[in-house]
């Protein structure tokens, strides 16, 4: 996986955390929408930036969000 | 009905509109009892009821008019002889339509039509397909006393000027039907009967222009309306009168307009809009009129090619070959990098039987989830946001629905250019006193035209959509407009109470958005307190919504505008979605998204997935395939190998050119399945020839949510219908398909899915169009959605704040482009631009603000440069007041203006359907190509060669 699309995966959990700020539970709802709509490679790739360097540029809404749906995963 | 291919013979025409109301009438018409709506004029219950009353300026596509006095009949009790076509029935009357009386009258008014009619009947174009002809036969005149000396009007010349009809006044009997319907059913107001008495003629415009210069759109109604050969087809003039009709379903726009395609041989003389059309209701637009040349154009490529590298020229092969090489490189491909290395894309364009197909061959076949459909560049904020709304990914209401609204809010959309066909219902309806709300970044023509102008044009900045609507919502909430009692009835209370808390916050008034959004606080109050209290409101929006990095945030904040001011569930309201390509609808239906199977049941579902399973007995993946963009991306990341295509062209429609070209690029086999070489076969492996619509049998869905028949009318040239090509590649595969028609792809679709469960090709035979859902509990679908509740259960109220896009402008990029379209073309442009529409519109062109224009020394004509932090290209500019200063707008039907190079990779937050419609830009003079554009031409063109064709004509764009 390229830096370009590790960079744009990590754009997009931030742009979704941007957009359902005002749900009840960002958290819940960003996990859900990745879950339902990331393929599995997609999450793979990003949840394995989360301890990176990469992974310092998440929101932290939208990295909670993602160690939630990891910890899921395993 | 009409609807299987039958012999040529005009449809019935009823004099006057029909009326509809419950009251009826009883009368007697020479003996017959007739019952018929009150209303409902003498012409039309003696027409309904088998009379025909002869006639010639009274037609059923316009208000009666009274002027030919050829209708004459006797109505005991009345004095004198009245039109039958201005006269309304009554309880208890008695009507005569034939007595000798009357046929003294009526063959005295013919012989003074005839006496100024050319007598050339036998070489007429129009002969034996002629009313007038037909009017003189049936009052029976035999002789015209007057003689053919003295004045006339038979030596005036004729107007050839538009591209696909003539206009011959030396025919006219000047009837006005051509002015009545230019009026009252396109609404363009571009015809006059110029001059007064025996001068008298039919004029476009002004005396100096012709039809081509003058305002005219090209519609047709008035070819249409026109009783004689005065106004005409020239395909009519060149081939003849037509021998077979077909009523079939247009393949441009999501309107769905259905068409009788008229024949002789297997070659389409005219495609004229079909009476009985629910979508279109007899009206059409110069694409699906006209503009079908396409098909039989000389560069549509009718065999299949492959090649080794795109460096290298085509090699044309047999079906066969090119067949067993794709099934071929695909089980190389899955064998040496996984099943996920593959993938495919479902068309648009094509029907929903074929769309059905390439996706569970994607599922079925290659083993993935990875397929996906145009829709992602167009409507998926649609689909996420109306079903988190309402619980269907799709428009609420049917286009008859529009008869009834009250206030009308457009925003994001410019439906006399894009959905031309249901912009002149909507216009009719604002003629008759709706009102008008245009949300639109630019002027576009419905905000003032003819006899329309809107009540409001709030001309926001590009991006600020969920800005204004939040700010529309702050006057209704705190203002005390919204309808709580529907709230409290049919939404989810406490998720209302949050939504209107946090609009009702002072940074959502439409005093603080002000300098974010430009528009006026005044004039978005006045707009938010028309819709809440006007009446029935309704809302249409197009892409100018969903191309957004918010394009899901502007679809839901416009479900809770609907929501909050009880807009939802009955005639003349509605949130309804004006889709761009005809079949967006179906495809998003038909299971083309990767994370969904057919009627939106995601593949996570484990009840869905295994009733696809056992009818396909295969496993299907639970997890969501590759969207357009990450399928890119994941070929440059050398992830994803493979990619079958089927009439789509995602270099040229795809934001983000140079991403797109260099995904392709990093492909090892590419599927193009098309009618022409289009852009994206320039990386293509293996080209597949397509069929027409004209060609082929299945069905279109329009935005409307009508499933209507799309019926063969001659054989594919290029040998198979698209279906058909896809089962071979599954039959290669190894899959058992044996569908015989698709009829039976249709069976499956209802097997399959809940909302389909009523569909069948015979029910669609039988009644013409079906709007889904269908099924147990609406078995005659749904012409009007959530009427009793919404189809989740309660509506949901979704907080939509305003983000700004990441886009902005700054010293370098100090302008906003935005993108849109031109009635005369249709998305790319591959089809029409291959037509005589090349007339109206033969390049993109840039809109600029005269100030802007100013600063820059630039005026209209000029060539500029247009860059963006993506890339830059070259156009030539208007200058227009069209477009607020610092906002510039162009369309992109031309492949040589490669205007999607300037676009950028953002996209929306939930779908990723890419922002077209916001890229910061600056605009420079230029002095013509740039040297993307030069070493695009040559890639192209070289890309274009085929072995054995070499000197010959190349087959490019």
């Amino acid at each position: 996986m390229s830096a370009h699309t590790l960079e744009k995966l990590i754009y997009m959990a931030n742009q979704i955390a941007r957009n359902v700020t005002h749900e009840p539970d960002p958290v819940a709802m960003i996990a859900d929408h990745v879950h339902a709509f990331w393929s599995p490679r997609m999450k793979d790739d990003v949840f394995a930036a989360l301890g990176g360097p990469e992974g310092a540029a998440l929101d932290p809404v939208a990295r909670a969000a993602l160690e939630r749906l990891a910890a899921h995963a395993d | 009905m009409d609807s299987e291919r039958e012999t040529y013979r005009p449809q019935p025409d009823f004099g006057t509109p029909e009326v509809r109301g419950a009251a009826t009438v009883t009368l007697n018409i020479d003996g017959r009892e007739v019952s018929v709506a009150a209303g409902t004029t003498v012409m039309r219950a003696a027409a309904v009821s088998g009379g025909s009353i002869p006639k010639l300026c009274a037609t059923d596509s316009v208000k009666q008019f009274g002027s030919c006095r050829l209708c004459l009949v006797e109505i005991d009790g009345m004095r004198g002889t009245p039109a039958s076509c201005t006269t309304l029935v009554s309880e208890g009357m008695k009507v005569h339509t034939q007595t000798k009386k009357l046929e003294k009258l009526r063959r005295g008014v013919m012989e003074l039509y005839i006496s100024d009619h050319p007598l050339d009947c036998l070489t007429c174009s129009a002969n034996n397909d002629c009313e007038l002809q037909d009017q003189a036969a049936a009052v029976g005149l035999r002789d015209v006393r007057y003689g053919y000396e003295g004045a006339n009007n038979l030596a005036q010349p004729m107007d050839v000027s538009n591209p696909y009809f003539d206009f011959d006044p030396s025919k006219c009997i000047v009837c006005s039907r051509c002015v009545r319907a230019c009026d009252e059913v396109q609404g363009t107001l571009a015809l006059t009967i110029e001059g007064r008495g025996f001068d008298s003629k039919v004029s476009a415009g002004l005396s100096s222009d012709s039809f081509l210069s003058s305002e005219c759109v090209s519609c047709g109604a008035c070819v249409q309306a026109c009783p004689t050969a005065t106004l005409q087809e020239k395909a009519v003039k060149e081939i003849g009168k037509p021998e077979r009709a077909t009523v079939t379903t247009c393949a441009y726009c999501g309107v769905g307009c259905t068409f009788r395609a008229e024949t002789r041989g297997e070659e389409v003389v005219r495609m004229v809009p079909w009476k009985d059309g629910k979508a279109n209701r007899g009206h059409s637009c110069v694409k699906g009129r006209f503009a079908w040349g396409y098909a039989q154009h000389q560069e549509r490529i009718l065999s299949p090619m492959i090649r080794a590298s795109i460096d290298e020229p085509w090699q044309e092969v047999s079906w066969d070959e090119a067949i067993a090489h794709t099934a071929s490189e695909l089980k190389r491909i899955t064998a040496k990098y996984g099943r996920n290395a593959l993938g495919g894309i479902t068309s648009s364009r094509c029907t929903n039987e074929e769309t059905f197909l390439v996706q569970k061959l994607v599922r079925a076949g290659f083993g993935t989830n990875n397929v996906d459909t145009c829709a992602r560049v167009c409507h998926s904020p649609t689909g996420y946001g109306l079903k988190t709304t309402f619980g269907t990914s799709a428009g609420t209401q049917d286009f008859d629905s529009v008869e009834d609204s009250d206030v009308i809010l457009v925003i994001g959309a410019n439906p006399t250019d894009g959905h031309p066909v249901f912009a002149s219902r909507m216009k009719r309806r604002l003629r008759k006193g709706a009102k008008l709300i245009v949300i639109d970044p630019r002027r576009t023509d419905l905000v003032r035209s003819p006899h329309i102008e809107a009540d409001y044009h709030l001309p926001l900045r590009p991006g600020t959509n969920v800005a204004v609507l939040s700010a529309l919502a702050h006057v209704i909430v705190t203002e005390g407009l919204a309808d709580e009692a529907f709230v409290r009835e049919r939404c989810d209370w406490e998720e209302y109470r949050h939504w209107a808390d946090f609009v009702s916050l002072d940074r959502n008034s439409p005093e603080f958005l002000e300098p974010v959004t430009g528009v006026p606080a005044a004039d978005l109050r006045g707009a938010a307190r028309l819709f809440a209290n006007g009446g029935n409101g309704a809302i249409y929006y197009g892409l100018g919504v969903t191309e957004h990095s918010q394009g899901s945030s502007t679809v839901m904040a416009i479900a809770n505008l609907a929501m909050a001011t009880g807009n939802i569930g009955r005639r003349g309201v509605g949130v309804n979605p004006l889709r761009g390509q005809n079949n967006v609808q179906g495809a998003c239906d038909m299971g083309s998204f990767p994370h969904e199977l057919s009627g939106y049941r995601h593949v996570s579902d484990a009840g869905a997935r295994a009733l696809f399973e056992a009818e396909w007995g295969v496993r299907i993946d639970p997890e969501p395939g590759l969207r357009i963009p990450n399928m890119l991306d994941a070929a440059t990341d050398g992830l994803f190998k493979a990619i079958y295509i089927q009439g789509e062209d995602i270099l040229q429609s795809d934001p983000d050119t140079k991403h797109v070209a260099a995904g392709l690029a990093a492909m090892e086999c590419v599927i193009v399945q098309d009618l022409f070489l289009n852009e994206t076969a320039n990386y293509a492996h293996v080209f597949l020839p397509g069929s027409t619509f004209l060609e082929k049998n299945g069905t279109f869905t329009n935005a409307e949510r009508r499933i209507q028949p799309v019926r063969k009318v001659m054989e594919p040239k290029n040998g198979y219908e698209d279906w058909q090509i896809t089962q071979l590649m599954a039959q290669a595969m190894g899959l058992d398909w044996a569908y015989t028609h698709p009829r039976e792809i249709m069976d499956e679709i209802a097997r399959l899915t809940p909302t389909f469960a009523g569909v069948s090709f015979a029910r669609l035979d039988a009644e013409g169009s079906l709007q889904w859902p269908v099924n147990h509990a609406a078995p005659d679908g749904s012409p009007i959605m959530h009427v009793d509740g919404f189809v989740r259960g309660k509506g949901k109220f979704v907080v939509t704040d305003y983000v700004p896009t990441d886009e902005r402008t700054g010293p370098r990029f100090p302008l906003l482009l935005t993108t849109g379209r031109i009635l005369s073309h249709y998305n790319v442009g591959a089809q029409t631009r291959r037509t005589a529409n090349v007339v109206w519109h033969p390049e993109d062109l840039l809109e600029i603000h005269p100030t802007d224009a100013e600063n820059r020394g630039i005026k209209s004509g000029d060539w500029v440069r247009l860059a963006s932090r993506a890339g830059e290209t070259t156009l030539r500019v208007t200058v227009t007041d069209r477009v607020a200063p610092g906002v510039v707008y162009t369309t992109f039907h031309h492949p040589v203006t490669q205007a999607n190079v300037i676009t950028t990779d953002y996209s929306d937050w939930a779908t990723n359907c890419p922002e077209y419609k916001v890229t910061a830009v600056q605009v420079t003079p230029s002095n013509g190509p740039t040297d993307w554009q030069e070493e695009y031409e040559a890639q192209a063109a070289r890309s274009r060669r085929i072995k054995g064709h070499e000197g010959a004509m190349e087959p490019a764009e």
